[in-house]
């Protein structure tokens, strides 16, 4: 195998992990200082989280956000891996050209264009059906489905191209029907690709903006939308604190994620063997 | 295969189909369409605060269409303005991202596959994390009184501050910043895949490692950039919370104009239409990027 150079790969991969962590670091150091200029380092403090805790605008806005989140991963992989079924085991159907580009469309697209088209949708729904009278929680879970649904399509349509078929032709030529093939053969097989669109979905949905921004009413206030109202005015240790606990949790899952995949998969490989 | 498995299951085919079919046509084509719609009514005061284009009044039907809005927005050279930079913005931001991710991804697909896994998900981490958080660590830093000045006068490099917070400069890094994964994820993917066969045979015949990059790594990689550039610049155009966060008052972008008028000036037809050029701007690279996605879902089959 043809080695790069290694001081050129050493310096490369520093400079671009530097990078992407520097920002982080600094969030976490600065949110246990005990003054409020954030920059400026007066000493070790916890005060910061003790506000935190006291702060019900911020933890009343946490819990929707967690309820949204759940909402809008358990929907998105019921619907995502529909859609991505139909992807990959549908072949051409009439109108698949259009299908594909709804598909791929809502991963590139600006979340601007979607939150003012969803709200306009909306809008006009509650004109002519009285439904949804008013925006709360669940036009934005509505919202953040309709983020988070290409990506579970797309994950899961990736995962059953490369399965190998012969397992759910088998128990078809058994003469199970394709329903109970579906439930009983392909999701166990593809219940790995479920569990990565399921966290995608639920990150996407806990810190979404822009969309929720458009979707939200009176009442239903997300927690990135009180972040983002707080720190447009500049910096806030408070929210220093708050993106810790968030690093804290996301690093951990991310570790446990990894770690469970990787022992899946040496399960997977010795049984192979 | 596939078509054993389709044969069997002829009556149940178009009712798959249709389930996440209707779905999407409801809460993604539909509300394009509604867009363009009210981008032709008048803003007026009530709910909601457009006018409708049909009304019936005493038995006659009676089209309105306003198109004040698209002529405004020709003449009016904010939002012209607005349109060039975010693009220059977009295209920049792409440039660096691939500038630096590129040899990021080349160099973690070179490393042995237990470090690669390891260095994946050290640049997937920050991606987990929030967006919104990301950006905000970055006024910290980039303040007057931030760290990077911090860093370089206590060096004795400068002795008055940069002005970067509030600037265009802070909107290019915080752009690159954030999306940087989202181009290192599909070039990563190309670069791993890749049949190091035939970079050996290069060398073999003795091309140098310039010369085989150029002649082989890189055009193998192409669809990966390809991918990864758009990936980047398409919802980069319509970024509004970066330029919100990072930028300074002068900082026009398309997705912050169309905030705007939406929010501030609750002129719903306005937003409508600026939304709809910026639809008809993002259609071109919209359409490659499909393409690309199917030339990939294709590859994978």
């Amino acid at each position: 195998m043809i080695k790069p150079n290694r001081g050129l790969q050493v310096t490369t991969l520093g400079i671009a992990f530097l990078f992407l962590y520097i920002p982080i670091i600094s969030l976490v150091v600065y949110s246990f200082n005990a003054s409020k200029l954030v920059t400026v380092w007066s000493g070790f403090s916890l005060k910061w989280y003790a506000a935190l805790w006291q702060d019900d605008e911020l933890i009343d806005a946490a819990v929707l956000s967690l309820k949204v989140a759940l909402m809008t991963a358990f929907s998105s992989v019921l619907i995502g891996t529909w859609a991505g079924f139909v992807l990959a085991r549908m072949g051409r159907f009439r109108g698949v050209t259009l299908f594909n580009g709804l598909i791929s469309a809502p991963l590139v697209i600006p979340e601007v264009i979607q939150g003012i088209s969803l709200l306009l949708l909306f809008v006009e729904m509650g004109n002519l059906l009285g439904w949804p009278g008013e925006r709360g929680i669940v036009t934005i879970w509505i919202g953040h489905v309709m983020l988070c649904v290409s990506f579970v399509a797309i994950i899961v349509q990736s995962r059953l191209r490369g399965m190998d078929p012969s397992l759910e032709e088998a128990a078809l030529d058994l003469g199970a029907i394709p329903l109970r093939v579906f439930f009983w053969i392909t999701l166990p097989l593809i219940s790995q690709a479920l569990i990565s669109g399921w966290l995608l979905s639920f990150t996407l949905s806990i810190d979404d903006v822009v969309t929720s921004a458009f979707l939200s009413g009176p009442g239903s206030t997300t927690l990135p939308l009180v972040v983002f109202s707080r720190v447009r005015l500049g910096l806030n240790p408070e929210m220093n604190a708050l993106a810790t606990l968030f690093i804290l949790v996301v690093t951990i899952g991310v570790l446990i994620a990894n770690h469970v995949m990787l022992s899946a998969e040496r399960k997977r490989t010795t049984l192979a063997v | 295969m596939t078509s054993l498995l389709t044969r069997l299951r002829p009556s149940g085919r178009s009712l798959v189909i249709a389930g996440p079919y209707l779905w999407l046509l409801l809460f993604f084509f539909v509300p394009f369409l509604l867009v363009l719609k009210i981008s032709f009514a008048d803003q007026q005061m009530g709910i909601p605060p457009y006018t409708a284009l049909i009304d019936i009044k005493d038995g006659v039907v009676n089209f309105t269409f306003y198109l004040t809005h698209y002529a405004f927005l020709m003449q009016d050279s904010l939002y012209f303005a607005a349109y060039l930079n975010s693009i220059k913005i977009a295209a920049i931001s792409t440039f660096f991202c691939l500038i630096i991710g590129y040899p990021t991804a080349y160099y973690i697909a070179r490393s042995s596959p237990a470090t690669r896994n390891l260095l994946m998900m050290g640049v997937m981490l920050p991606f987990w994390t929030s967006f919104l958080i990301r950006v905000y660590a970055w006024i910290g830093i980039l303040k007057n009184n931030g760290l990077l000045n911090s860093a370089l006068m206590s060096m004795g490099l400068i002795h008055t501050p940069f002005e970067l917070y509030h600037t265009n400069i802070a909107v290019y890094i915080g752009m690159v910043y954030s999306y940087l994964p989202f181009l290192i994820m599909p070039l990563y993917a190309h670069l791993v895949k890749m049949d190091m066969a035939l970079l050996e045979a290069a060398y073999d015949l003795g091309a140098k490692p310039w010369k085989a990059f150029v002649k082989i790594t890189l055009p193998l990689s192409k669809n990966g950039i390809i991918a990864g550039c758009l990936l980047v610049f398409i919802p980069a155009v319509g970024e509004y919370v970066i330029p919100e966060l990072l930028g300074g008052a002068n900082t026009l972008m398309i997705g912050r104009v169309m905030w705007d008028e939406f929010f501030s000036n609750t002129d719903w037809p306005m937003a409508s239409a600026v939304t709809c050029a910026m639809v008809l701007l993002l259609l071109v690279p919209m359409v490659l990027f499909q393409h690309f996605q199917n030339k990939q879902m294709d590859e994978t089959r």
